[in-house]
């Protein structure tokens, strides 16, 4: 069966840069761009949701279905 | 599904003012989840704060908000829960200003036991006037006012709270995003005056003083030093260490509330007119 | 029906003024002379069930008194000098804030813990001055029991009208002396209800000046949520630092106030009308020089006295009036010239202004202040 993956959203304007999602994303879907986050690696998601969580500029969203 | 904090905030006040790396924004969500599991009428809640980083808190939070002078959060929310005991009263504020000059009115709050949850931020420094030491800078650390290091002794803030009379102390750290709602939810729904303590970080003027590399260094100190309170039970005090211990730490529920004690004395008072 | 009338001290009658003019949550902190404020409110709050807080310094007694303000009650916090110096942190929040409240403060000696059994007037300007920044100042100054009661009143409804702090400071004297009080009637005096919004929630903004320089004031919990800070602010109550709407609201907070002083100010004139010397007093030392205007006139002197009632904001229009018909002002005062100083600008150099100031503890007797009359030549 196709593994469904999430819609990772994040805020630019919101994103100070500062890494903690890269950081404790246990899969290393993200990665920075600059200086905001940016999706790298969307199929290694496994939706648990540290990096929403975690992301002290309400900057991430982490849509599943 | 992602969680809709926005619903909580008001419009267009993000982004927040706080530094890359604080963790007072994590704190922000935790307090959020626990106000959404709780189904808070947001109208009859207020939250009020004193001077400093956190303190900027409740401007971003869709309720009544009341950001008062440095110190005096904890005077002015008793001003409003015991005019209407039906609010919902939360606080927010930082270590300096809940502890050092908000103390007294801080410790006088835990001994009325009013219905009341104070969220205290405890990122060990002044932040918002650049990193000077606060009652919770750790003896021997760096501020901008201890260049030669800290020569105070430093509060513990939940056994301050323990002692001066509050009825349910918590701890958290901002590394443990995910406990910090429960904790908040309990607190809310104790009666009586609950403290919640969460450990955070100040990367911006108390990392970089303090040979912390980067936030991720600073996040994962916290999970170093953060020992759960049952697992504390079977550790020796020299196991304990530099540690400190995180979840519900005391809870007492039976002491008297202000208001209901208060609304006794309405009673008495129309009794004997 | 005769009225009610009751032999009480300057405190009690203040009490129970700011019960008739719908004072239902006090704050405050002990302190002699005042505390009677709080004996008294302590004993009636709850039996209108009203809500009374003793709280842990004079600091946290004005921070309750606002956040009840806040959640629609109508506050009263007393205390006297070293608090009132306390107080002024929170004075400064209620003006820039616009916390309506009233802060009863019974002038004793100073400065700092001074003389606390002793009568002073050495307060007046710290009701202005003490807190930083400008901001606008209401104070009262009644000269006897009856009034002491009145004022309370009209300081509750001046908060109220003007959204801002109102304080009322008797001297020592004032406050502790007994006197006959006739009560008015309920309804006898107009109590001035707190204007709250008649727009909806989601459009209502705490200072949204369209509604005039006093605009209206919600309270939590019932509906409104809004934000409230101590930083400067602008019409939606968010901080801000853009410097036309900082301008803009100090302006305002100021001209609220400033603006109205014709209906803030009130004041007695007493054998004003022919009077060559006139004597400017307020509170006990206005019963001393009402003796001594009547001294004077039986000895052929033409004295008269400008009674303040309002010290803040101060009535300089008035007695500028009169420098073009009189010899001299004299100003008896328990303080070293504070009352003096703002009579001098009134002056503007026409007349001389004469003080006569004790800070021992002791009340200007009307002797000394018939002795001054007599040097106005």
């Amino acid at each position: 069966m196709e593994k469904k993956l999430p819609k990772i959203e994040i805020i630019e304007k919101y994103c100070k840069g500062c890494h903690i999602c890269v950081e404790f994303c246990p899969t290393k879907v993200l990665e920075m761009q600059g200086f905001v986050a940016a999706v790298k690696n969307l199929e290694a998601c496994i939706k648990c949701m540290q990096c929403e969580l975690r992301c002290p500029d309400f900057a991430i969203k982490v849509i599943t279905e | 599904m992602a969680f809709d904090y926005e619903k909580y905030i008001r419009p267009g006040k993000l982004p927040h003012i706080w530094c890359p790396g604080c963790g007072h924004g994590i704190v922000m969500k935790g307090l959020i989840r626990a106000m959404d599991s709780l189904k808070l009428d947001m109208a009859q809640t207020a939250i009020v704060s004193g001077i400093g980083c956190a303190s900027r808190l409740p401007g971003y939070m869709d309720c009544c908000t009341l950001h008062t002078a440095h110190g005096r959060a904890a005077a002015f929310a008793t001003g409003v829960k015991l005019a209407k005991p039906e609010m919902n009263v939360i606080l927010v504020g930082g270590d300096g200003d809940g502890t050092a000059i908000g103390g007294n009115h801080f410790i006088h709050a835990c001994r009325r036991n009013i219905d009341m949850t104070y969220i205290i931020l405890n990122n060990k420094i002044y932040g918002m006037t650049g990193g000077q030491f606060s009652p919770t800078t750790p003896t021997g650390a760096k501020a901008s006012t201890t260049p030669y290091g800290n020569p105070d002794p430093c509060f513990d803030i939940a056994k301050l709270a323990i002692g001066a009379g509050a009825t349910f102390v918590a701890r958290g750290t901002s590394f443990h995003a995910n406990q910090i709602d429960k904790l908040i939810a309990e607190a809310i729904q104790h009666k009586g005056f609950s403290v919640v303590e969460i450990m955070d970080d100040c990367p911006t003027t108390y990392g970089r003083r303090n040979k912390f590399k980067s936030v991720i260094e600073m996040m994962n100190h916290l999970k170093e030093i953060a020992v759960p309170v049952k697992a504390a039970e079977k550790m020796t005090a020299e196991q304990l260490q530099g540690k400190v211990l995180t979840g519900v730490l005391y809870k007492d529920e039976t002491k008297t509330e202000y208001t209901a004690e208060y609304a006794k004395v309405i009673e008495r008072a129309k009794a004997a007119k | 029906m005769s009225k009610k009338v009751a032999f009480l001290q300057g405190n009690e009658a203040a009490s129970y003024g700011a019960l008739y003019a719908g004072c239902n949550f006090f704050a405050g902190y002990p302190i002699t002379p005042s505390t009677e404020v709080a004996e008294v409110m302590s004993v009636e709050l709850p039996k209108i069930g009203g809500k009374f807080i003793q709280m842990e310094d004079e600091i946290a007694a004005s921070a309750a008194m606002m956040g009840a303000a806040l959640a629609g009650f109508k506050t009263l916090d007393s205390t006297s000098g070293p608090g009132l110096s306390l107080k002024q942190e929170l004075i400064g929040m209620a003006c820039i804030s616009e916390i309506p409240c009233v802060i009863y403060n019974v002038m004793r000696g100073g400065p700092s813990t001074g003389m606390p059994t002793g009568p002073s007037q050495s307060d007046v300007m710290c009701a202005k001055w003490g807190t930083h920044g400008d901001h606008p100042a209401i104070c009262l100054v009644p000269s006897t029991v009856q009034e002491t009661y009145e004022e309370m009143i009209r300081a509750f409804n001046l908060s109220e009208k003007y959204r801002t702090p109102v304080l009322v400071m008797p001297d020592e004297i004032v406050a502790h002396m007994r006197e006959r009080v006739v009560f008015p009637e309920p309804g006898e005096i107009a109590i001035e209800p707190r204007r709250t919004p008649t727009v909806p929630p989601e459009q209502y903004k705490p200072y949204d000046t369209s509604f005039g320089d006093v605009p209206p004031l919600a309270a939590f919990g019932t509906g409104y949520k809004f934000h409230v800070t101590s930083l400067n602010k602008g019409q939606d109550g968010f901080p801000t630092t853009k410097a036309e709407w900082v301008q803009a609201e100090e302006e305002r907070q100021v001209r609220k106030v400033e603006a109205n002083a014709d209906d803030i100010i009130e004041f007695e004139e007493f054998q004003l009308d022919d009077a060559e010397v006139v004597i400017v007093a307020y509170g006990s030392t206005s019963r001393s020089a009402r003796y001594a205007v009547n001294e004077a006139r039986k000895q052929g002197i033409k004295a008269g006295m400008f009674r303040l009632k309002t010290f803040w904001p101060f009535p300089y229009k008035q007695l500028t009036a009169l420098t073009g018909r009189i010899k001299g002002f004299i100003t008896p005062e328990m303080n070293l010239g504070m009352c003096h100083g703002e009579v001098e600008r009134a002056a503007q150099g026409k007349v001389p202004v004469m003080g006569i100031f004790r800070v021992d503890g002791e009340p200007i007797n009307p002797d000394q202040i018939l002795d001054k009359i007599k040097e106005v030549k």
